[in-house]
């Protein structure tokens, strides 16, 4: 089945040529079912692929799969090839096994959309995309994937591209990940430059010859964190993800929590041959992953649209699987990644069930009181929330763990004291979020109260599946119990430590104890939330009160946005407008209407001689024999 | 009686000045035909002077050749003058002036 792996990403683009081109002439149910079932071929073919790989002899592992040459140019030479090795195929495995249920869960949301077709196709064209971009072997094929789900994402936020808002999102999804982009390319040419060959495993097989800190491979690896920075939300780039969130629910789900911003983090763990070789550029992940971490966290506090909070939480935990990779944990980042996919997804689809029981609505303020009105949603919801805040036993418990333990004992206790805090507001602004949507005071609009109704089955099933999954993940990498961690045992040929590794082994003590101590603090959240919002729901306004030049820096997001306004966007619309009225219109047009208006000048004047008159005209012919004749005798 | 050169000369400029002054000035399209004649027989004079004077023939042979241009030129533009006529109800060189900026 291996040699088959090139079909798994064959299967959406088929989807999407279907729908894309003949969607609209389809019933809807056909629209649904072929867009689905697509990424459920995609899926099940994955699994195979899996099944077959975990059965190879070790020494025959990891496959490439080359499908033809693309470019061959001199030394340089890119195809079209799949590597097959556990990294990939776990990221494969979590792009298609969720994108399937998102789909379905889509087929019920979207159903009274009218561009229904439109969306199935992209949806589909961006699961084509990022299966590309983690299956590919080579640096330029992993960049297309990269910008393909890039535009997907910009085409998916600005879906309802009828609102403004929504257009603009998707604008400033797509600029911000262009700078990005940027750096990713930057990175790439200087591998090809340094390396000659864009091949992963070539290129980190070379890379093993440069010493520790060598300046180039910082400045690759930095470089590529660049790219990493925008496509998965980093300071200084995160700005674009909360602002997507104008895209449809599903697509939040999908494409801004489960998918396309981990690929930063897959992107850095699949360097780490590069990355270990560059303590510095590791330090750089590591500072900018813990600062996200608890920067998004805070901002996550203070909003008031449920989606919202959960594009901050997001980015919070996208900061947290890069201090993992950034203390050189990577196998923790990528097991972070997969449960993290389960329940933020999950939780982004309980969102959008939720807003689809109370009439679109995503304010928390106007919830209130939702539990017995919809238990399925509200269930699982609370299922992805105690996972998200590391509770016992559910996945977020195993993978935020191993993070914090890491990042205390091959980091640093900075990093350990930040990635606690965050976990801190975490599981407050999570909680924050529950009790305001599903317990307290029903606030919502009368007219909508007694429309209250759970989501048709098609939505539930996915949310049901979801949270199974929430629950249970974190049980491939039990720790402490020796051959527990399967998740590790698996991944650790994909993750190359050039510059060798020790893990260090803690009296179990220990282990147990910093993971008390983090639960410790995950209830500690959960309790200062049940004090503010349900014991005493005057509580928060007060301290806002209290305290409002905090308060109103985190809940305008420390104006952050402002200050990229008027410190970038500003001024280079200023010098667009500048170079626009002033270059352009007088310097550029100035000259070709100058060279117009000379000639037609000229023309007007000489024009004078053509008076119509014969006699003129046998005239200037007499004259000039004359002239002619005069010159020739030399008068 | 042979006529001297330069009396032949002199009528043949003389009458070549007058043609280009008659196509020049005059506005019926008839008579700047006519003047055109004038000019060409002025130079088949010159021809024929210059033949007697240089005792070649070679003169008198451009001097049927001319003649026989004339002849084509005259139908032709006879032709024209009567179409021009027809359009446009004139043979005034000065009305026919739309051919201009």
């Amino acid at each position: 089945m291996i040699e088959y792996v090139w079909l798994i990403p064959v299967f959406p683009l088929v989807g999407f040529i279907i729908n894309g081109l003949l969607g609209k002439r389809l019933s809807k149910e056909l629209v649904g079912t072929i867009g689905a079932t697509m990424v459920g071929l995609s899926f099940a073919l994955t699994l195979a692929v899996f099944y077959e790989y975990v059965n190879l002899p070790v020494d025959a592992r990891p496959v490439e799969v080359p499908v033809y040459t693309w470019i061959a140019s001199g030394a340089f030479k890119a195809s079209v090839a799949f590597l097959v090795d556990p990294l990939s195929l776990i990221m494969m495995l979590v792009v298609s096994g969720i994108s399937f249920l998102i789909h379905i869960y889509s087929v019920g949301y979207m159903h009274d959309d009218p561009g229904f077709p439109r969306f199935f196709a992209y949806l589909n064209f961006f699961v084509f995309f990022m299966l590309t971009l983690v299956g590919a072997n080579n640096f330029l094929m992993m960049f297309v994937g990269w910008e393909g789900v890039g535009l997907c994402s910009y085409l998916l936020i600005g879906y309802w591209y009828e609102k403004q808002s929504a257009s603009d999102a998707g604008k400033k999804a797509f600029v911000v990940n262009r700078i990005g982009d940027f750096g990713f390319l930057l990175g790439i040419f200087l591998i090809f430059w340094t390396f000659n060959t864009i091949n992963f495993r070539e290129v980190f097989a070379l890379a093993a010859k440069y010493p520790v800190g060598s300046g180039i491979i910082t400045a690759i690896t930095l470089f590529l964190f660049v790219g990493a920075t925008g496509k998965s939300a980093q300071i200084p780039l995160y700005t674009w993800l909360p602002d997507a969130m104008e895209g449809p629910t599903p697509v939040s789900a999908l494409i801004h929590a489960a998918t396309m911003v981990t690929a930063g983090v897959y992107m850095v763990a699949r360097c780490s041959a590069l990355y270990t070789l560059a303590p510095l550029s590791m330090m750089v992940v590591a500072i900018i992953g813990a600062l996200t971490a608890i920067f998004a966290a805070s901002m996550g506090m203070a909003q008031f649209d449920i989606k919202r909070v959960l594009a901050y939480s997001t980015v919070s935990q996208l900061g947290y699987m890069f201090l993992a990779c950034g203390v050189g944990a990577f196998t923790a980042g990528i097991f972070h990644l997969m449960t993290h996919a389960f329940f933020k997804a999950l939780l982004f689809l309980g969102a959008g069930s939720i807003s689809h029981a109370v009439a679109g609505e995503l304010d928390m303020r106007k919830m209130g009181d939702l539990k017995k009105h919809i238990p399925i949603t509200y269930w699982t919801f609370m299922i992805a929330t105690l996972a998200l805040c590391g509770i016992f036993p559910f996945a977020g418990f195993f993978s935020k763990d191993e993070i914090l333990f890491h990042a205390l004992v091959d980091g640093h206790l900075v990093y350990w004291g930040i990635a606690t805090a965050a976990a801190f507001i975490t599981a407050f602004y999570m909680f924050r979020a529950v009790f305001m949507v599903f317990y307290g005071e029903s606030r919502v609009d009368p007219h909508v109260a007694h429309h209250i109704h759970e989501s048709p089955r098609i939505m539930t099933i996915p949310l049901m599946l979801l949270a199974v999954g929430s629950a249970f993940a974190g049980l491939v990498g039990i720790p402490i119990i020796q051959g527990g961690h399967k998740f590790k045992e698996f991944l650790a040929p994909s993750i190359i430590y050039s510059a060798g590794h020790h893990e260090a082994h803690y009296p179990i003590s220990f282990e147990v104890g910093l993971m008390l101590f983090s639960m410790l603090v995950a209830f500690a959240g959960i309790y200062t939330a049940y004090r503010m919002y349900l014991r005493r729901p005057e509580l928060p306004e007060i301290i806002a009160q209290k305290y409002r030049l905090a308060y109103d820096l985190i809940y305008h997001k420390y104006y952050v946005d402002e200050i990229y306004d008027m410190a970038v966007v500003e001024p280079i619309k200023d010098t667009s407008t500048f170079l626009w009225t002033g270059v352009d219109n007088r310097v550029v047009d100035g000259a070709v209407n100058g060279t117009a208006g000379l000639v037609a000048w000229l023309s007007a004047h000489f024009r004078k001689l053509e008076t119509g008159f014969l006699q003129n005209y046998a005239l200037a012919v007499v004259l000039g024999v004359a002239l002619i004749v005069g010159y020739l005798v030399g008068l | 009686m042979v006529v001297p050169l330069p009396y032949v000369l002199g009528l043949s400029v003389a009458l070549f000045t007058l043609g280009a002054i008659g196509v020049l000035i005059r506005r019926n399209i008839l008579i700047i035909l006519m003047c055109l004649e004038m000019m060409l027989n002025a130079v088949n004079l010159a021809f024929i002077g210059f033949a007697d004077h240089f005792t070649a023939v070679d003169g008198q042979m451009f001097v049927f050749f001319v003649l026989t241009v004339a002849a084509a030129e005259v139908a032709v533009g006879l032709a024209l003058v009567v179409a021009i006529y027809r359009r446009r109800a004139t043979v005034y060189v000065d009305d026919l002036n739309i051919l201009k900026w």
